[in-house]
């Protein structure tokens, strides 16, 4: 197995281990996800109208969770500084630790949320663009999550700062993301017409994975750095 | 890029800066009365009023904001790639300053829309986008204070920055978008008359001139307390 | 100088306000950590 490889299947074995992986990640999707038409009523057809923002941002906040976790096991215990003196490239690390996040998180909440879409009375095309438009947002949300957690990687309480930091950066995902099931809900031509905000936000997530990987592995490199 | 490298010497900066303050208060105090003064002179607009008045103080507190934060990616830039040694406190000092800016231009926007469309707080574009802007000035404030060491909080923070600077223009455009989706009127605004020209523009410089004035004093007392650190430690040992 | 402003003073007037006390302030609070760091560094300086 190539490196890159080893350490991604790694990643989620541990990530599998500690806290139950995806199982935290989901508990909290569905909690929220439960708690919204508690503070907001009953009303379906309200709640079909909200169900894209609430999803979206309580997909964002389930995957914050493990997030700060990311670099600082390895961290911790001197893994980090092996790795990073391995042959493979520490942005290569970085985009490793990021599928491997996106595996464990990201992906495992984009197939709960047709589950919960129900919960809020979406209809099948919207569901349809919810699922895919977590499908290819999360992974943006796993890798500006990465730059975050390299940022912190030193603080104890870092898990306070990270989500301050990266929450406004990943403010253009929730929009195109809600705003794609929000263009179905409510434009006449259904799933076509989020066409536009599904391109907008596989933008996005194609920059923040090509990039992030380069800021988080700068970060990394700087707090080794001693 | 030499240029900066000259004045990059504490030292220096203490001499120039010592020069230059006294200009930049005066000018700062002249640009700002001339401002007020035209300002309330001026009548009121023919749309909008005398709520235009509000108009000169939030223009100039949002360029700011912006143009802050633009200065502070500029001083990253010049800490990571070029090791500038004063990029950091700049970068630094010049952060509470841009989020104080950010906060005026909130409120002020606010108190400029009620009369204009009714309520405090409207989601268009600009304002969102200058909330959004607060919190990634607080979020860079925030990671600064949580590392203590400094050489590497300022690497971290220059990181952070650069980061932000990238992801601004995406945000603002993400929010242009939204708003075009969920709304779809643009609120209001033609060119302003000429007569509310002058008094924005000297509002803006003067305000300009206060954060420069501010800045410059702020780095000046880094730099003396770093100098004042150095001694007690040395006088320690 | 008009400073009668009607039925928009509720607005004007705390946005000027607003802006002005958190502009005089940060200049004060501006000032006022600079002479510490002066008064502080002379004394340091007198005693070396």
């Amino acid at each position: 197995m190539s490196p890159f490889a080893t350490l991604l299947v790694r990643d989620i074995r541990l990530a599998a281990r500690s806290g139950g992986g995806a199982a935290l990640a989901l508990s909290f999707f569905a909690l929220v996800a439960t708690l919204v038409p508690l503070g907001v009523g009953a009303d379906l057809h309200l709640l079909s109208r909200v169900a894209g923002g609430v999803l979206w941002v309580a997909a964002v906040l389930a995957a914050l969770l493990s997030l700060d976790r990311l670099f600082q096991g390895d961290f911790e215990d001197g893994s980090l500084e092996l790795i990073a003196l391995s042959p493979l490239p520490l942005e290569l690390t970085a985009l490793a630790k990021i599928a491997a996040h996106w595996l464990s998180t990201g992906l495992p909440l984009t197939l709960l949320s047709p589950l919960l879409a129900l919960l809020f009375n979406l209809p099948g095309p919207a569901t349809a663009t919810l699922f895919v438009s977590l499908l290819i947002g999360t992974p943006a949300v796993s890798a500006v999550g990465a730059i975050g957690a390299s940022l912190t990687l030193s603080l104890k309480r870092g898990g306070l700062i990270l989500p301050l930091i990266i929450l406004p950066l990943l403010a253009p995902a929730v929009i195109f993301g809600a705003g794609a099931v929000a263009l179905t809900l409510d434009g006449p031509m259904g799933i076509e017409g989020a066409g536009g905000a599904l391109e907008l936000l596989a933008a996005f997530a194609f920059g923040a994975v090509l990039l992030s990987p380069f800021a988080a592995a700068a970060s990394v490199r700087l707090n080794l750095s001693n | 890029m030499q240029f900066l490298f000259r004045y990059a010497n504490p030292h220096q900066f203490m001499r120039l800066s010592g020069a230059v303050l006294p200009y930049t208060v005066l000018a700062t105090i002249l640009c700002l009365s001339a401002a007020l003064y035209l300002g309330f002179t001026a009548p009121p607009d023919y749309q909008q009023g005398r709520t235009v008045l509000i108009l000169f103080i939030h223009v100039p507190a949002a360029s700011l904001a912006m143009g802050i934060y633009g200065a502070i990616a500029v001083c990253s830039l010049l800490s990571l790639v070029w090791r500038h040694p004063l990029a950091d406190i700049a970068a630094r000092t010049a952060a509470p300053l841009g989020a104080l800016f950010t906060a005026l231009g909130l409120i002020t926007g606010a108190l400029w829309g009620k009369p204009m469309w009714g309520t405090y707080w409207v989601w268009d574009a600009r304002l969102t986008s200058f909330l959004l802007l607060l919190f990634i000035y607080l979020g860079y404030m925030a990671l600064w204070n949580a590392i203590e060491d400094d050489t590497r909080a300022g690497r971290a923070a220059a990181i952070l920055a650069l980061v932000g600077a990238v992801n601004i223009p995406i945000i603002k455009f993400s929010v242009n978008w939204w708003n075009t989706l969920h709304q779809g009127e643009s609120i209001v605004s033609g060119a302003l008359a000429p007569v509310f020209l002058a008094p924005l523009l000297l509002m803006l410089l003067g305000y300009g001139l206060l954060f420069a004035t501010l800045w410059m004093v702020r780095i000046r007392t880094v730099i003396m307390e770093r100098r004042a650190r150095t001694l007690m430690q040395a006088g320690e040992a | 100088m008009n400073f009668d402003m009607g039925a928009y003073s509720a607005y004007i007037w705390p946005a000027y306000g607003i802006s002005a006390l958190a502009l005089i302030g940060a200049t004060l609070w501006t000032v006022a950590s600079w002479r510490r760091a002066k008064a502080k560094l002379a004394a340091l300086e007198k005693k070396s």
